[in-house]
C-alpha cells in the first residue's frame, strides 16, 4: 500500500487506469484548479476519469495490450520466418503445437472455407492468455514501477488489459463486427434482413395469414436481435468478469501484506494458491474466447434457408 | 471502467493483429507444417518401399545362391562323371592295346613258328635227301624228286 492509503483508496488506486482525456473548460481539478479552456491530460481521480467522458484512453490497457499483442506477433513471426520442415527444434516445436492445437480446433467447429478464421482463433488465443497472464504478476510490482518511474505514487496504473471493458468488448466489437460482414457476404444483405426477421417463426406467407405475418415479423426482430446483440455483450463480459474478479482477489489478498507479518505469510500463501488456479483461468479464458469466437463466424457462415 | 475511445482503440489494434497474423504468420508456419508431413510421409512410404526392396533383395540372394550350389553339384557331378569316364575309356583303351599286343605278339609268334617250320621242313627236305643219298649210296637228282619232297615237307 503506497503512502497510507486507506483499503478502499488502495482498491480503488488499483480499479484506475491511467486515462488521458479530455476536460472541459470551466472544469475543477483534483487539487481545485479550475481549467480555462478544454485540456488533454491525464486524469489525476477517478472523478476526473470519469468526466472526461467517451474522449478518453486508458493509455496503460491500450499499451500494454498492443505491446504484448507485438510480441506474440514478434514471436511467432520470427519463428513462421526461420521455420524449417526439417526437424523443429524449441520454439519451433511450442509454436508449432500452438498453431495445431488452433488449427484443429478450429477445423471442428467451422467447416467452411476462410483463410482468416484460423489465424485470428490464433491471435485471440494467444493475445488473450498474454493479456491474462499479467494477472499473475503480482499487482503491486508495475504499478509501483510505473509510480517510481512517473515521480507520482498516486500514479494510475492497471497492467492487465482483460480487466479493462474497453479492452474485452472492444475485441468482441471486432468480432461482431467481422460476424456481421461474413453473414452479408455469405448470405446476401436480404438474407441478413430474412435471418433476422423470418426465424424462428416463419410467418405465412399466403391466405389470411399475411394479416399477422407483420407481428409475427416483429417478434422474430426482436428475439433474433437480440440475441445478435447478447454475443458480442457476453463474449467481451465474460472474458472481463473473470479476470476482473481474479485481478480483484489478488488485490484483496495483497491487502494483507500489510497488516504485519502473520498475515503477510497467509497472504502470500493464498496468493500462490490463487495464482495457481489462476493459471487455469486465464489459459480457459482465452481458449474459451477462440472458440466463441470461431463458433459465432460458423454460425454467420451457416445458412438456415438450407437447413430448412 | 469507464468506456471511452479505448474501445475503438482496442478494436482497431484486434484488426490489425489479426490482419498481421493471418497474412504473415499463420500461411508460413502452416506451410512449413504441411510440408513436414509431406516428408514424413514420404520417408515412410521411401521405408516401406525400401524394405519391400531389401526383402526381394534377400530373396534374389538366396536363390541365386541356391542356383550357384546347384549348379556347382552339377558340374562336380559332371566332372565325377568325366572322370570315371576317362578312368574307364583309358582302362578300355589298355585292355584293346593290351589285346592288340597280345594279338600282334601271337601272330609274330605264329609267324616265327611258321617260318621254322618252313625252315625245318626245308632241312627236313634237305636231310631227308641226304640221308636217301647216303641209304640210297648215289645222289639223287634233285630235280627228279623235287615233287616227291614238296609233298613230304607240306606233310609236316
Amino acid at each position: 500500500m503506497a503512502g497510507g492509503q486507506t483499503s478502499t483508496e488502495y482498491i480503488q488506486h488499483h480499479l484506475q487506469n491511467w486515462t488521458y482525456g479530455k476536460l472541459p473548460a470551466g472544469y475543477t481539478r483534483y487539487d481545485g484548479t479550475v481549467l480555462q479552456e478544454t485540456t488533454w491530460t491525464n486524469a489525476h481521480s477517478s472523478q476526473e476519469a470519469k468526466d472526461m467522458g467517451f474522449s478518453a484512453v486508458h493509455v496503460d490497457t491500450l499499451g500494454w495490450s498492443i505491446v504484448l499483442g507485438a510480441l506474440f506477433i514478434f514471436v511467432f513471426s520470427r519463428v513462421a520466418k526461420k521455420a524449417t520442415s526439417d526437424t523443429p527444434k524449441g520454439l519451433q516445436s511450442f509454436v508449432e503445437l500452438i498453431v495445431s492445437f488452433v488449427d484443429s480446433t478450429v477445423k471442428d467447429t467451422f467447416h467452411y472455407k476462410n483463410r482468416m478464421i484460423a489465424p485470428m482463433g490464433l491471435t485471440i488465443f494467444c493475445w488473450v492468455f498474454i493479456m491474462n497472464f499479467m494477472d499473475l504478476i503480482p499487482v503491486d510490482w508495475l504499478p509501483l514501477l510505473a509510480g517510481k518511474i512517473a515521480g507520482d505514487s498516486h500514479f494510475f496504473f492497471k497492467v492487465v488489459p482483460t480487466t479493462d471493458p474497453n479492452a474485452t468488448l472492444g475485441m468482441a466489437i471486432g468480432v461482431f463486427l467481422l460476424m456481421i460482414f461474413f453473414s452479408i457476404q455469405q448470405k446476401g444483405p436480404i438474407g441478413f434482413i430474412k435471418e433476422l426477421t423470418f426465424h424462428p417463426f416463419a410467418p405465412p406467407t399466403k391466405g389470411a395469414g399475411l394479416l399477422i405475418a407483420p407481428v409475427m415479423i416483429a417478434i422474430n426482430f426482436i428475439l433474433e436481435f437480440v440475441s445478435l446483440i447478447a454475443k458480442p455483450i457476453s463474449l467481451g463480459l465474460r472474458l472481463f468478469g473473470n479476470l476482473y474478479a481474479g485481478e480483484m482477489i489478488f488485490i484483496l489478498i495483497a491487502l494483507m501484506f500489510s497488516a504485519g507479518l502473520v498475515f503477510g505469510l497467509f497472504g502470500g500463501v493464498l496468493q500462490w494458491a490463487w495464482a495457481v488456479f489462476h493459471i487455469l483461468v486465464i489459459t480457459l479464458q482465452a481458449f474459451v474466447f477462440m472458440v466463441l469466437t470461431t463458433v459465432y463466424m460458423a454460425m454467420a457462415y451457416d445458412n438456415h434457408d438450407e437447413s430448412h | 471502467m469507464n468506456i471511452n475511445l479505448t474501445l475503438i482503440g482496442q478494436t482497431l489494434t484486434f484488426f490489425i493483429f489479426v490482419w498481421f497474423c493471418a497474412k504473415f504468420v499463420w500461411p508460413a508456419l502452416i506451410g512449413v507444417m504441411a510440408e513436414r508431413e509431406k516428408k514424413i510421409a514420404d520417408g515412410l512410404q521411401a521405408a516401406e518401399r525400401a524394405d519391400k526392396d531389401l526383402e526381394l533383395a534377400q530373396k534374389e540372394a538366396t536363390k541365386q545362391l541356391h542356383d550357384a550350389k546347384e549348379q556347382a553339384a552339377t558340374i562336380v557331378d559332371q566332372a565325377n562323371k568325366r572322370a570315371a569316364q576317362i578312368v574307364d575309356e583309358a582302362k578300355e583303351q589298355a585292355k584293346a592295346e593290351g589285346e592288340r599286343l597280345i594279338t600282334a605278339a601271337k601272330a609274330e609268334i605264329e609267324q616265327e613258328a611258321n617260318r621254322a617250320k618252313e625252315d625245318l621242313r626245308g632241312q627236313v627236305a634237305t636231310l631227308a635227301l641226304a640221308g636217301a643219298e647216303k641209304i640210297l649210296g648215289q645222289s639223287i637228282d634233285a630235280k627228279a624228286h623235287n615233287e616227291l619232297v614238296s609233298k613230304l615237307s607240306a606233310q609236316l
